[in-house]
């Protein structure tokens, strides 16, 4: 396997979306590739980034005027 | 309001069936479900707090309207997820109202995508930050993305939908869907390379 193929192969393989063939093939070139295997580890670090729970984290200011204008809509509906 | 431990015991689908049958709590179960998701999802499409927290506000306002409408023919959290996007994206289209923010642009769809940072990451690079830094520097490099691959992106990655709850979503074919994906994972790693590697 050659480096482009590789890269165009790794969002599929974070997926788990590829054949066992291919699989092993990628595995056996990461094993060995140094770039390779830096671009497959900071891409899986890209995406555990964005997803850590603790990011952006909903005020309590901004919950709270959520629920008063639900709150406020729903009173007006049912008057 | 305090929720009730019954409310909370149900399914998505049963609190659709009695918020539409006029029960305040069920709805109020619901957006405690899913307002820290949507809440991120303005953040991250938008860039900015206050476009945030419009998107929410709007989301849950519109589902709130419009639940008499909702068909049931998808999750109710798939439904919600595309009228927030709809709302951030019109966020995005009225912030710069010279050029059109479309999900269905075609930027940069074809051609190699090629990675030009070989260089290792520091270890833990979110322990090396303040919270509000790596925010800063996560919701920075999220913006750099046209808003197609940027919604692709936080769909499927981050709010765990699949590609075809997201291909529905944005009206796009799967095939689109792993298209942009791969293309905004590798786009957002050269970004983050230029401040997480090494050295």
């Amino acid at each position: 396997m050659k480096c482009n193929d590789c890269f165009q192969q790794i969002s599929n393989y974070l997926e788990g979306e590829i054949d066992a063939a291919l699989r092993r093939e990628l595995e056996e070139h990461l094993g060995k590739c140094h770039r390779c295997q830096v671009v497959y580890d900071s891409t899986r670090k890209t995406i555990e980034l964005y997803c850590d729970g603790k990011l952006f984290e909903l005020p309590v200011g901004v919950r709270a005027r959520l629920h008063a204008a639900l709150r406020r809509h729903w009173e007006g509906q049912i008057r | 309001m305090a929720e009730s431990p019954q409310v909370a015991l149900k399914d998505d689908s049963a609190l659709v069936t009695e918020a539409k049958a006029g029960s305040y709590a069920a709805f109020e179960e619901l957006v405690n479900r899913y307002e820290k998701k949507i809440y991120r999802l303005g953040m991250n499409l938008t860039g900015n707090p206050e476009d945030a927290e419009d998107v929410l506000q709007e989301a849950f306002l519109k589902a709130f309207v419009h639940l008499p409408d909702f068909r049931e023919d998808s999750r109710f959290y798939t439904w919600l997820v595309r009228i927030a996007v709809n709302e951030g994206l019109m966020k995005l289209r009225k912030r710069r109202s010279d050029k059109s923010v479309a999900i269905e642009d075609k930027v940069d769809d074809e051609g190699d995508v090629m990675p030009r940072d070989f260089a290792d990451w520091k270890p833990n690079p979110e322990q090396q930050y303040a919270q509000a830094e790596i925010e800063a520097i996560l919701r920075n490099s999220a913006q750099s993305l046209s808003p197609g691959f940027r919604t692709v992106f936080l769909l499927r990655d981050v709010d765990g939908l699949s590609t075809q709850e997201t291909a529905e979503i944005l009206g796009i074919s799967e095939g689109a869907v792993k298209a942009r994906l791969f293309r905004a994972r590798l786009q957002l790693r050269e970004e983050l390379s230029k401040i997480f590697k090494r050295g």
